[in-house]
Parts: structure tokens; sequence; C-alpha cells
């Protein structure tokens, strides 16, 4: 129950783009088309979980035993970018199919502060002392890249409708998609006091 | 002359957030008030200045294949410095950032002028370019955090001149970051087409 609770907080109360502002880029970057906007949804919840996964496990086996918690901005960093080239290369190695659909969302993906602000952010949300430490943030985790693709899946929609419309020439393109992302944003205000 | 130009460069015609479009995430993020805007500039405009010295005294050191990997590591350092700097002497403002200061090494702004500027030019000419592109960062978040502080709560900078009773909530909350990004960036544009 309390695991429900929580992904749908993460998804729909606390979305990771529209109330965290995490990943504003690819949200803007990569949401002109709904199959793009899919895919990049997918990557992201793939190498998040695991990027998650791989730090916490650092986090609670290296850093805290050796009392080097300073070191975790720089560590944090280092393991995503790592881990992100391993991905690729052993997707392109092992299964050709979803490297065609993810490859290229991945190279993107190190450099979304979507990942890093949520490995960062566990390791203050959650305490290696009440236990489940690494079963919470991955759970945590996993539903947070959720709401990013159900975030930019319905923005990639209402942008494809966009297209179509007369807007005025200065508020064409990130201006425009701004202000939508707003109204979104407003829409999604009101699922607050859900959980 | 041309050094000016360097500085004045990210100041008004490269301004990283409304012509680049980089570095968003902090933009929309922490803008909750003038001060927080102008903390958080501030901050990432140390890190720019520093990190963009070190990398172009190191650029004859790096091979070009761990480049990238290389100017994560220089730019990691500098924010581990800033993020415990902060956390030391301005707590308050420590707690208001919160995340968003360990994401200054993931904002597009730092690694995108190491690899654009301070890979190329000199010592003097990054650290130049760092401050100007770190002031243009500076002022468009202070002035977007001054328009949603003024606009929600009728203050500047903490100093209340609207009646208490005053406050349009929804440009304190998360709509209000898209909202005034968008109209002001949409009136940039328009001013820049005349």
């Amino acid at each position: 129950m309390e695991y429900i609770l929580m992904i749908i907080a993460c998804v729909f109360v606390n979305n990771i783009v529209l109330s965290q502002f995490l990943g504003i880029c690819p949200f803007l970057g990569v949401s002109n088309k709904l199959g793009t906007a899919l895919g990049m949804g997918v990557a992201v919840i793939f190498v998040m979980t695991l990027a998650t996964l791989v730090t916490s496990l650092v986090h609670v086996y290296v850093l805290v035993p050796m009392g080097v918690e300073f070191l975790q901005t720089i560590a944090f960093i280092l393991i995503i970018a790592a881990l992100v080239q391993m991905v690729e290369i052993i997707l392109k190695k092992t299964s050709p199919s979803l490297y065609q659909a993810l490859g290229i969302f991945l190279p993107l993906i190190t450099t979304n502060c979507a990942v890093l602000g949520v490995a960062i952010g566990v390791t203050q949300k959650f305490d290696i002392a009440a236990g489940n430490y690494i079963l919470q943030s991955v759970v945590y985790t996993a539903s947070t890249a959720l709401g990013f693709a159900v975030a930019i899946c319905i923005f990639a929609g209402l942008r494809e409708q966009l297209e179509l419309t007369g807007v005025p020439k200065a508020m064409k393109g990130v201006p425009i998609a701004l202000i939508t992302a707003g109204i979104l944003a407003m829409a999604f205000m009101g699922f607050a006091n859900l959980v | 002359m041309k050094k000016l130009r360097i500085l004045f460069n990210g100041i008004l015609k490269e301004n990283p957030t409304f012509v680049l479009v980089l570095g968003m995430c902090p933009t929309l993020g922490v803008t909750t008030s003038a001060f927080n805007g102008f903390g958080m500039g501030v901050a990432t405009m140390f890190v720019l200045m520093l990190s963009n010295m070190l990398i172009s005294l190191l650029k004859n050191f790096i091979p070009d294949m761990v480049r990238i990997p290389a100017y994560i590591v220089v730019i990691a350092t500098f924010v581990s410095i800033v993020d415990l700097l902060i956390q030391g002497f301005v707590p308050a403002l420590g707690e208001s950032l919160g995340l968003f200061i360990p994401l200054i090494v993931v904002n597009c702004i730092v690694l995108g002028r190491a690899e654009a500027f301070a890979s190329k030019n000199s010592v003097f000419d990054s650290m130049l370019d760092g401050i100007g592109m770190g002031l243009g960062f500076t002022l468009s978040l202070t002035v977007i955090g001054a328009i949603r502080e003024i606009l929600g709560s009728g203050s500047i900078f903490g100093f209340q001149f609207l009646p208490e009773t005053y406050n349009i909530l929804i440009f304190v909350l998360a709509p209000g970051a898209f909202f005034v990004l968008g109209f002001l960036m949409a009136l940039i544009r328009h001013l820049q087409s005349k």
C-alpha cells in the first residue's frame, strides 16, 4: 500500500517535470512528435531506474561506510556517464532492434539533469537506518521516471496539435511551448492533496 | 576592446537563458524570488569562471578522446566546493536552492562553454567568457525571480511594497515559472525582430 501511494504521488502529484523542474531540456527538446517522445520516455525509465540502483548501492556500501559523502556529486555523475555508455554498447551488441529504438536517446540522457537529480534526491529523501533503502529508492525512481514519460507524451500530443494553429510570430517555438507547459502544470496541480 | 566584447557577449548577444535557451532547469526551478535567482546565478558564475580557467590551462594535456569526462570531473569538483561553501556560509540560501546546487554539474551552459570556448582560448579570455556568461545567467535569473516575486507576493528582494494581503500564488508556484519565462522570451524576440 505504501508503495502504491508512492507511485501515485511520484507520477501525478509531484510530477518531476511539471512541479520539480527536472529534465526540462529533453521535455522541450524531443517533444515535437508523439513517437519520439514515447521513445525518450521509455529510455528515461530504463536508464534512470538502473542509474539509481547503482548509485544507491554505491552510496550505501562505499560512500557512507567510508565517510566520504562529500564526493557524492563527482561519484554519481561519473557512474551515470559510464553506465549510459555501457548500456549503449551492450544494447548495440545484444539487441539491435532495441538499440534502434532507444539508441539515439541514450547520449542525450547523460546530460539529463533528472537522472542525477533523482539519484541525489533519494539519498536526501530516504534514510539508510530505516531499512529497505534500496527498494524504496528504486520504486521511487521508477515511478518518477514514469511521471516523466507521462508528462512528455501528453506534452508531445499537445504540441502536435499546436503545429496546426496560428501562433503569433514572436511566440513560435520555445515560448508557446513554455506557456503550454505552464497550463499543463496547472492541470497537474489539480492532483495536489490526492495522496 | 576585444576583451570587453568577450565579456559582454554573454550578457546580451548570446544570453544563455533567452537566446541560447540553455540551463532551463535551474532557470525555472529556483526563481521563486529575486534573491534565490541571484544566488543561483552567482553560484553558477563562480563555477563557470573557475572551470573555464582550469580547462583552458589543461587544454593541451587532456587527450581528445577523454575530454568530456575530464571536463565533467573538473566541473564536478568546483560544484562540490561551491555546494559546501554555500552550506557553510549561507545555509538559508542552500535550503531554498536545495538540489539545484549539485545539479550545476549537468547545467548545459557550463559544459557548453568548456567545449565551445575554454578548450580553444587563452586562460584570461576564458575567465572573461566565464564571467560574462555567468553575469548574463545571473541577470536573467534575477529578472525572472523579481517578476515572479513582484507579481506573486508584491515584494522585491524580500522588501514588501504592496499590502500583505496581496498575493497571486500561481506566480510563485510551478506554472508561473513557465508563464513568466515564455512571455519574457516572446517579448525579447519581438523586440529583436524590430
